[in-house]
């Protein structure tokens, strides 16, 4: 079955047409909602399989990143996500839709979805906005659909708040219940120990990415969008070197659209 | 004084992080800080319930790491001081509208747009700090342009019981009518009212109206004669906003010397037009000069637009606001282009003077006209275009940075945009649009406050706290980001408008008169626009520069559905009045006309200027120096020079990934090491690209402004072609940005330059396809002693290029790849030193200051084409490695920048690079002569490349090596340098690790 997907978008989110293009790509039928249009046609949800907060800069991170869209759900859409949490369906943030999430408090979900944020994800330890590629491991403990059977990715984060934070509790809980999805590495694949830049933000236990218990919810920080193409890498005209002389053909994916290719094959059956 | 309802205070529970890095920051400025807490702080005056409030403040806070207090302040531990930062009234405060908007949504009901909810920041901090040493620390914390601040001692603050409640409310109380003018005076009265402004009623002086005494009897004439009255000051404002310099650019209009049409119309617009005719059939321009961007082909369905801007006296006033209004700004002339195109990527280009100079300026006789300091305006500037950029969500990959000491007084801040846009809307010709009679004229987006009137004057007496500030502007990026989806991706597609322009310099006053051509006349009710607070005089509102609005001329039958497309995306929009087809502009305020003119006049009455130049070549004697003895130090040092290191600072704040488009990044390789252009795939299901670059050489303006121009040409278009451009679809921007334009010698150097640009671009077939230019880039006031001086920019022409691709696979980065490649040198290297970044290293050396020298490069279209011809067809052959365009720094810096940029060796030898004549060592190393391009090519590749390099001049000049050792060989053999990857790495990276 085609999963039918939504991506929001409206007052400063900026990566939905790209989020849109690759779950085409992998298969999904995706559309783009206005926040405004959702609140109006509220019912679009029930049709819904597979919904994504994208990236971007929602009401500018104006009193902290995804906060105040955070607040346009509370206060116009919660049941309406309950009810749709409780079907089987997939929920996917990236970076500011995983701030989104977060402050929503549908991720890590831990005792039960809409209450206060459990998390956060705080000022980068650079204080600075970070664009750059990121090596990541994945969790294969983790319960979470969008990860199975990766390992390791090579994508991009860009962000100024991303650094996880979660009080010591919180932590052990989720470290017990593998939510982690995903940490920052080096590129030796190896854990990077809060050294930035192989951990760009300061993120404890270099945490990238956490999901729900269910396996079903998952927020990021980096952005699989933007690691569709082999020629979106920041190393793709030194692998197209290599790659030809010996004499192997150039891959046409990259590593992110692994993410979106899970999402739609949890559909397919 | 008012005061608000409550105030809230969101603090930290854990370490705010913030915290630190300002105390580090005031740590490295030599303040002795401890330790620094902040609070983030609303004002907010409502009718809201004492239960209500709790659950306004729950929106506020981060539950896990924030708290908060309600109408009772916040006491961190132990602190000396504290220090509350707000916005001065009236200045855009983003964080309250956002504020003020989930506070409605949470109510369900409508709160005062302006008044109800105000942010601010305060700072407590801990340290042995004295009075002095406090106010020093505020003036790094703030703008008094744009912010106010308020200091309290510890105990003060705890009687006090906090900051309290006071409300920066705007109280300004400006006529609401026009005045009449008088215009029956002398011509020195004449003159007067043009230099210093039209007198308000308590005799003030409003500010320039920038028009010579010409403009002004023309003026005089026209309501005189025609009219049989007087003009309104609204009438006036608009007529010098639409005649000013910036709007429509005089000097380059002017009869000059011999050349009767102009410089613009003979050396930019004709080069255009003569490059088109011979071009014929493959002539790619779509649309150049006459809408706010230029637009090329970029496949049978698309066009790509580009449009480079200044915004350099903004920026010197206030950093951060002056960038980011002008990024934001510029990507209005992209959504602005056509039927609104959507940007897809982002320019920027700075030139500052040395961020380590900390040698005060003012811009008066006291202290309390400092200028800020070249390191506080770098600082800002980079961030407000890396607020504007991201924020937007437009990628911005490419740019450069540039340093000289004659920056200090002005720097230049450039910012470009590129837009995609369809050819057809709806079966229209995109570019085609036209205002018709009987549409609606709607403004959409920000509201109206005074900011910006007479933004480029530093009226300073109109910053007194109180009144808002008027000559900055802060940027909006978010309200821009709701108006530009609601056109680009739904309006534009519905067909719900005729035409569309972009609020810019003057306001209302210039893009409703532009439209106007299009229809003919128009009819506006100036009451009818919103306005950020009240008491804003016609006029003001007339010619206001606000920022984030457009204009759109929408048909009466579409209005209703265009209005209602923009309440349901957060977007204000307003009908302000009607297109006719009469041939006059009439504005009423309240019913009662203020404003009627003849739109020809308004738009053709300006008398053309004619203006004298002269040119006497600069004669700097060749300096004279041995071969320095140590190259090895030498060449380090050339590798962390201001205008060589690495900005990848830059690059990684600004993000160029966004949109998913980005394919060649602007650091590149394994050593992430800048490149020299960037390459975009705007639209995911093509593979056609983009290549963007440009090129800069006021160094070069010391010697000869023919050759500076020329040289900047050559590099923006070889830069492109070294990443995979051809030159068959490549076109360039032109951004003058010059000083003192009232010398007659400046006013020379200006046509050698513009010549130039005619003989370069013809040669090429390179398009000058949009341009702007900056006249008065000059710093009249006082030095760290208070004695007068003016500090006059050097000339700089910024050559933006922009080429458009067929498969984006065919791009190459600057990084060597594999051990054992083959390392090719093409084209000639002369003893062209003059004005190179090596003399400048030698002259600080030896005199402390830089050497000029006379040999400036030169360029040889016919000559540098076949080497780029031959780097096209290897490139589209895929069998070169690596490429990467010689730049300024020469031969050595490219070597250099592949090398780290591939973290591996190379062993080169300077023998056999092929040069005019028997070189130095020094000069083969670092003369910036132009045409050339390093390349490295496999050993299987041997032959091909030197096949397709046949009648270009070019060398084997060494090969990539498996260990991490860089050498060079000087022409006798002998070593001149050999160095580690990672030492050269650390040097070009330790010059702005700090930033």
């Amino acid at each position: 079955m085609k999963p039918r997907a939504l991506v929001l978008t409206g007052y400063g989110i900026n990566c939905d047409e790209e989020t849109r293009f690759a779950l085409d790509f992998a298969g999904a039928d995706a559309s783009i909602i206005h926040v405004n249009d959702l609140i109006e046609n509220k019912n679009l949800l029930k049709q819904c399989h597979l919904f994504i907060f994208p990236g971007g800069f929602s009401y500018g991170d104006d009193t902290g990143s995804g906060k105040a869209l955070a607040n346009r759900i509370k206060n116009n859409l919660m049941d309406d996500f309950l009810s749709y949490i409780n079907r089987d369906t997939l929920m996917l943030g990236i970076c500011n839709g995983f701030q989104v999430m977060v402050n929503i408090g549908l991720v890590p979900g831990i005792d039960g979805y809409g209450g206060d944020a459990q998390v956060a994800l705080e000022y980068n330890k650079t204080f600075r906005y970070q664009c750059r590629w990121v090596d990541l491991i994945v969790n294969k403990e983790s319960p979470s659909v969008f990860t199975r059977g990766i390992d390791y990715l090579h994508i991009p984060v860009a962000h100024g708040e991303g650094n996880f934070y979660a009080p010591s509790g919180v932590l052990e809980e989720i470290e017990k219940k593998s939510l982690v999805t995903m940490r920052y590495a080096g590129p030796d694949r190896k854990p990077a120990r809060g050294e930035f830049p192989g951990n760009p933000n300061g993120s404890v236990n270099d945490i990238a990415s956490i999901c729900d218990p269910t396996g079903r919810i998952m927020g990021m920080m980096p952005h699989p969008e933007r690691g569709m193409f082999f020629t979106q890498r920041d190393d793709w005209t030194l692998l197209r070197e290599q790659y030809n002389r010996e004499g192997k053909p150039l891959p046409a994916e990259s590593d992110g659209m692994k993410i979106f290719r899970n999402a739609v094959s949890y559909f397919a059956r | 004084m008012q005061e608000a309802r409550y105030r809230l205070e969101v603090f930290y529970k854990i370490t705010d992080p913030r915290g630190n890095v300002i105390k580090n920051k005031l740590h490295d400025l030599g303040y002795p800080v401890e330790k620094v807490y902040l609070s983030d702080n609303y004002l907010i005056d409502a009718d809201i319930s004492e239960n209500d409030i709790v659950q306004v403040a729950r929106l506020l806070v981060q539950p896990v790491i924030q708290n908060y207090t309600i109408n009772k302040c916040y006491t961190p531990e132990n602190f000396t001081c504290a220090m509350e930062i707000g916005f001065l009234p009236g200045v855009t405060d983003n964080v309250s509208h956002t504020v003020r908007e989930s506070i409605e949504d949470l109510l369900k009901r409508d709160l005062d747009q302006e008044r109800s909810v105000f942010s601010s920041t305060t700072y407590f901090l801990q340290g042995p700090l004295n009075t002095p040493t406090i106010e020093a620390i505020a003036k790094e914390l703030h703008n008094p342009l744009i912010q106010r601040v308020q200091i309290l001692a510890e105990d003060a603050y705890s009687k006090k019981g906090g900051m309290g409640r006071a409300l920066p409310l705007v109280t300004i109380s400006e006529n609401p009518d026009a005045d009449r003018v008088n215009l029956d005076v002398s011509d020195e009265e004449l003159m007067k009212i043009a230099r210093e402004g039209i007198s308000d009623r308590d005799g003030t002086r409003r500010g320039p109206l920038a028009l010579d005494l010409l403009s002004m009897k023309v003026i005089k004439n026209y309501f005189h004669g025609r009219e049989k009255r007087d003009p309104t000051d609204v009438e006036m404002e608009s007529i010098a906003q639409t005649w000013s310099e910036h709007c429509k650019h005089t000097i380059f209009a002017a009869e000059i010397d011999d050349i009767s049409d102009g410089i613009y119309k003979r050396y930019i617009k004709e080069a255009t037009m003569r490059i088109r005719r011979e071009k014929g059939e493959r002539d790619f321009c779509v649309s150049v000069f006459e809408d706010n961007s230029g637009g090329i082909d970029f496949d049978e369905n698309f066009i790509i637009s580009d449009k480079v801007e200044t915004h350099n006296s903004p920026s010197a006033l206030d950093p951060f606001g002056g960038a980011i209004t002008g990024i934001v700004g510029v990507n209005r002339d992209a959504i602005g282009f056509g039927m609104a195109a959507r940007p897809v990527a982002n320019r920027y280009g700075f030139c500052f003077a040395d961020p380590r100079d900390t040698t005060p300026l003012y811009r008066g006789r006291d202290e309390s006209t400092r200028l800020l300091s070249p390191r506080r305006i770098l600082e800002g500037v980079v961030h407000g275009v890396n607020v504007g950029g991201n924020t937007s969500g437009i990628p911005t990959p490419q740019g450069f940075v540039f340093f000289d000491e004659r920056y200090k007084g002005k720097p230049l801040v450039f910012v470009g945009t590129v837009g995609l846009s369809p050819k057809k809307v709806r079966g229209r010709v995109s570019v085609g649009k036209k205002a018709m009679p009987g549409d609606c004229i709607i403004m959409v987006g920000g509201r109206v406050g005074r900011d910006g009137i007479h933004g480029a004057t530093f009226s300073s007496e109109a910053l007194s706290s109180g009144s808002p500030a008027t000559a900055v502007q802060i940027g909006d990026p978010i309200t821009q980001k709701k108006l530009s989806d609601a056109i680009v991706r739904e309006a534009r597609d519905l067909g719900l408008y005729n035409s569309i322009t972009d609020n810019g310099a003057g306001g209302l006053s210039c893009s409703v008169a532009e439209m106007a051509r299009e229809a003919g006349g128009f009819e506006v009710e100036l009451e009818r626009v919103p306005l950020k607070y009240p008491g804003l005089s016609p006029w003001q509102i007339w010619v206001s520069e606000s920022q984030e609005r457009m204009t759109l001329s929408v048909p009466e039958n579409k209005c209703e559905e265009f209005l209602s497309l923009m309440r349901k995306r957060g977007v204000e929009a307003t009908v302000i009045g009607h297109f006719n087809a009469s041939t006059r502009g009439i504005v009423r305020m309240n019913g009662k006309v203020i404003f009627d003119l003849d739109m020809d006049f308004l738009h053709n009455g300006l008398p053309r200027k004619k203006i004298e130049t002269s040119y006497t070549r600069p004669r700097n004697p060749q300096p004279v120096f041995d071969v320095p003895a140590d190259m090895r130090s030498l060449f380090l040092e050339m590798l962390s020079r201001l205008n060589t290191a690495s900005f990848e600072f830059i690059s990684f704040q600004y993000d160029h990934e966004v949109q998913g488009n980005s394919v060649i990044k602007p650091v590149q390789g394994r050593g992430k090491i800048n490149g020299n252009a960037s390459v975009i795939r705007p639209l995911l299901d093509s593979t056609r690209g983009v290549v963007l670059s440009q090129g800069l050489y006021p160094s070069y303006s010391d010697i000869d402004t023919y050759w500076m121009a020329a040289c900047s040409i050559d590099t923006a278009v070889r830069n492109a072609v070294a990443a995979g451009a051809t030159l068959d679809h490549l076109a360039i921007l032109d951004n003058f940005c010059w000083c003192d334009s009232n010398n007659p010698e400046r006013l020379g150097e200006l046509k050698r330059a513009a010549q130039a640009c005619y003989d370069i671009s013809v040669a090429y077939g390179t398009p000058f396809i949009s341009g702007k230019d900056s006249m008065f880039n000059d710093f009249k006031g006082y030095d760290e002693h208070f004695n007068e001086i003016m500090i006059s920019i050097p000339p700089t022409l910024l050559i933006s290029s922009i080429g458009v691709i067929e498969s984006i696979e065919r791009t190459q980065t600057i990084d060597f790849k594999n051990d054992g490649d083959l390392v090719y040198v093409l084209g000639m290297t002369a003893d062209e030193t003059g004005g190179s970044e090596y003399l400048a290293c030698i002259g600080e050396r030896s005199t402390g200051r830089k050497y000029i020298g006379g040999t400036v490069p030169e360029v040889r279209p016919g000559e540098f084409m076949k080497t780029y011809r031959a780097v096209e067809h290897a490139l589209s052959e895929g069998i070169l490695a690596s490429s990467i365009s010689v730049e300024r720094g020469g031969l050595a810096i490219a070597l250099a920048k592949s090398a780290m940029a591939g973290m591996k060796g190379a062993r080169i030898d300077l023998a056999p690079v092929p040069a005019s004549a028997r070189l130095r060592d020094d000069t083969v190393l670092f003369s910036e002569s132009q045409g050339r391009v390093l390349v490295s090519v496999s050993p299987g590749h041997r032959e091909r490349f030197e096949a397709l390099c046949a009648g270009v001049l070019f060398a084997c000049i060494g090969s990539v090596t498996a260990d991490e050792r860089f050498c060079v060989s000087g022409m006798n053999q002998s070593t001149l340098i050999e160095t580690e990857i990672s030492s050269m790495l650390a040097e070009h990276k330790k010059t702005f690790a700090n930033y």
